[in-house]
C-alpha cells in the first residue's frame, strides 16, 4: 500500500460516516474530527470502518495518530510496510 | 377488544399525523411490535402497540392529523394471538422489509429468540426469484439509502434547516389524500395506486428541497415515495436547499420559553478528574473488539444514571405544583443532527445497563436519531437529561430544563489540566459537569449531592 492508496482508504471510511464529507482540496494535516464535525461515536465508526476497509489492525491506541489525513495514511502505510518486511524475512 | 391510540411522543406533542400504517385487519401483532409510523413537528417516529392480538380495523388512514389520545386502531386481544404456524414468528416492521425486498419470509431461517425473524435476517436473504414488478426499485436497499442521505455536509458554515409542517399543508395537497382503509381486497392487500402515493414527511421535504415529487422513484409500499427517496433526490440533483420556517425550531421555541417563562433555574458546577475513568476505559477497550469499545460518553451517562438513582428528588417531573418522582432512570441524551436541529431520545432503565449495555444503546439510538427513525417508546418523557456539548468542543455547558423535568445535567469536554493531587500538581484529563435544576422541586444541596454522586462514581470505574 502507498501513500496514495492509504489516503484513498481514509477518504472512504470518512464517507462511510459523512456521505458527503468533500476531500477537494483539504488540507491534509488539519483534524479530520473537527473538518467532519464527528463526534466520539463518529470517529469509533470511522476507525472501524478504516481497519475494515485497510486490513490493518487499529486500537484506540492510535487514535492520536489518526487526527490528520496524512497522520492516517502513514499509519497504515507503517503498518502494511512492516507486515511486507515480516513476510520477506 | 384494546383500542391503539395516538400516543404522546413527548411534553408539546398535541396531536401527530398517521404517516404509514405497517400493519393490515388480520395481521397478528406482538406487545412491542412496530405498528405504525407518526410524524411530529420534529421527526418520523416508529410507534409500538402495547397489546397482542390481531389488527381487527384500522380507524384513521394514513396522512390524517389527529389529536393525543385518539383510536387509531382496534385490535382483538383474544386468547391464542400467538403467530400462526404456518407463518414463521416475526415483526410486522420485518414483513413491512421483507415485502420491500421480495424476500419470501417463509424460506428465511429465523435468528432471533424463539425462531423470530430479525431485520439482520431479511437483509441478508436472496430476494424471491420472481419479484413482483409493480413497484420497480432502482434504489439500493433501503438501510444504505436512509444512511447516506440523512445528513447534510459537515462543513456547511450555518445549519441547514429543513423541518417545516406548515398546518395547511398537511392534508396532502400534492397528491390529493392517501388511499382510504376501505381500498384493502379480501386478501388483505391494498390495491395497487394509481397515483404516486408519498408520505406526509415526503411532501413536506419535497417542498422544502425544491423536489417535484412525481420524478421521485419511491421505494415505500405500493411505490409510495417516502422522506428517504426525497432526500436521496435532492442529493442527487443538488437541488437548492431554500431556508423556510422550521418546526421542529419553533418547537424548540416554545418548549424553551416555557422553561424559562415558567422555571426558577439553578446552576451548579464541579469539575470532575477523569484519569481513573479513563485509564479503566483504555484497558477495557484492549480487550474488546474496536466495534464494542467504549467511548467516554457511555461512562459518563452511566455515572448520570446512577447519580440520578442515588438522588431522586431530581429524577422525575413537576406537575401540578408538585414534584412526581420517576419510577425508573430514563436518561434523556441530547443528540445533534448533523443536518441541524437536536433530537433527545431516552434510554429506559440507564441506571440498570451495564456501561457496555449503555455504550450499545447509546450507539444504536444516536445512529437511529439520525436517520430519523426513533421509536415512540425512546422520545417518552425522560426523567433526567443530559447534553453532551463536549463534543463540540466547549467547557461546560449550562442548560435549560426540558419541562415537565426538574433537571439538567451538561456535560463539557475532556481537557487535559494542571491539577492538585494528593498534594502534588500533575497534569489530568478532567470533565466539567453542570446541572441545571428547577428550584421549586429542590434546593442546592440537593443538587450538590447529584454532582458529587456521579463525581464519586467516575473515581472507581469498575463499579460502573
Amino acid at each position: 500500500m502507498n501513500h496514495d492508496q492509504a489516503k484513498a482508504f481514509v477518504r472512504q471510511a470518512v464517507q462511510r460516516v459523512v456521505p458527503d464529507a468533500d476531500f477537494t482540496g483539504l488540507d491534509p494535516g488539519v483534524s479530520l474530527r473537527d473538518t467532519f464535525e464527528m463526534d466520539s461515536l463518529d470517529f469509533l465508526e470511522f476507525v472501524e470502518a478504516l481497519a475494515e476497509r485497510s486490513g490493518t489492525e487499529l486500537t484506540e491506541d492510535d487514535y492520536p495518530a489518526l487526527d490528520t489525513w496524512d497522520g492516517c495514511a502513514a499509519r497504515l502505510v507503517a503498518e502494511a510496510g512492516a507486515s511486507a518486511q515480516g513476510r520477506s524475512g | 377488544m384494546a383500542e391503539f391510540t395516538m400516543p404522546s411522543l413527548g411534553a408539546d406533542m398535541d396531536e401527530g399525523t398517521l404517516s404509514q400504517w405497517l400493519v393490515h385487519p388480520g395481521d397478528q401483532v406482538a406487545r412491542g411490535d412496530v405498528v405504525a409510523v407518526v410524524e411530529t413537528d420534529k421527526s418520523a417516529i416508529e410507534v409500538e402497540c402495547f397489546e397482542s392480538g390481531t389488527v381487527d380495523t384500522l380507524l384513521v388512514d394514513e396522512g390524517t392529523t389527529v389529536p393525543v389520545g385518539t383510536p387509531l386502531a382496534r385490535i382483538g386481544t383474544t386468547a391464542g394471538s400467538e403467530p400462526t404456524a404456518d407463518r414463521p414468528p416475526s415483526t410486522p416492521l420485518v414483513r413491512r422489509l421483507a415485502q420491500d425486498r421480495h424476500v419470501d419470509l417463509a424460506a428465511v431461517h429465523g435468528s432471533g429468540p424463539g425462531g423470530r425473524i430479525t431485520r439482520a435476517d431479511v437483509e441478508h436473504a436472496e430476494p424471491a426469484p420472481a419479484p413482483a414488478p409493480a413497484h420497480d426499485r432502482t434504489a439500493g436497499p433501503a438501510e444504505s439509502t436512509r444512511t447516506a442521505t440523512g445528513r447534510q455536509p459537515g462543513t456547511e458554515p450555518a445549519r441547514q434547516k429543513r423541518n417545516d409542517s406548515r398546518p395547511q399543508e398537511r392534508t396532502a395537497p400534492a397528491t390529493g389524500p392517501p388511499g382510504p382503509v376501505a381500498g384493502v381486497d379480501s386478501a388483505g392487500e391494498r390495491q395497487a395506486p394509481r397515483r404516486v402515493r408519498s408520505s406526509p414527511l415526503a411532501r413536506r421535504l419535497a417542498t422544502e428541497l425544491g423536489v417535484d415529487l412525481a420524478e421521485v422513484t419511491g421505494t415505500g409500499r405500493g411505490g409510495a415515495v417516502r422522506a428517504d427517496d426525497v432526500r436521496s433526490a435532492a442529493a442527487a440533483e443538488g437541488a437548492p436547499r431554500p431556508a423556510v420556517p422550521n418546526a421542529a425550531r419553533a418547537a424548540t421555541a416554545r418548549l424553551m420559553s416555557r422553561s424559562k417563562r415558567e422555571i426558577p433555574h439553578f446552576y451548579l458546577s464541579t469539575t470532575v478528574d477523569m484519569a481513573a475513568a479513563l485509564e479503566w476505559m483504555r484497558a477495557r477497550n484492549r480487550e474488546l473488539p474496536l466495534s464494542t469499545g467504549l467511548v467516554p460518553a457511555a461512562l459518563l451517562l452511566k455515572a448520570v444514571a446512577l447519580a440520578a438513582r442515588k438522588v431522586p428528588e431530581l429524577n422525575g417531573h413537576w406537575v401540578d405544583d408538585g414534584f412526581v418522582p420517576a419510577e425508573e432512570v430514563r436518561l434523556g441524551v441530547a443528540v445533534s443532527l448533523r443536518g441541524g436541529g437536536l433530537a433527545a431520545p431516552s434510554l429506559a432503565h440507564a441506571d440498570t445497563l451495564s456501561v457496555d449495555e449503555v455504550m450499545a444503546a447509546l450507539k444504536d439510538l444516536v445512529g437511529r436519531a439520525r436517520g430519523g427513525r426513533l421509536r415512540a417508546s425512546e422520545t417518552a418523557d425522560p426523567s433526567l437529561t443530559v447534553t453532551n456539548l463536549g463534543e463540540q468542543g466547549v467547557e461546560a455547558v449550562f442548560g435549560v430544563v426540558y419541562p415537565p423535568q426538574v433537571a439538567l445535567v451538561g456535560l463539557g469536554r475532556i481537557v487535559e489540566r494542571p491539577v492538585a493531587v494528593d498534594g502534588l500538581l500533575g497534569v489530568r484529563p478532567v470533565v466539567t459537569a453542570t446541572l441545571s435544576a428547577d428550584h421549586r422541586a429542590a434546593d442546592g444541596a440537593t443538587g450538590a449531592r447529584l454532582l458529587s454522586t456521579m463525581d464519586r462514581v467516575l473515581q472507581q470505574p469498575e463499579e460502573l
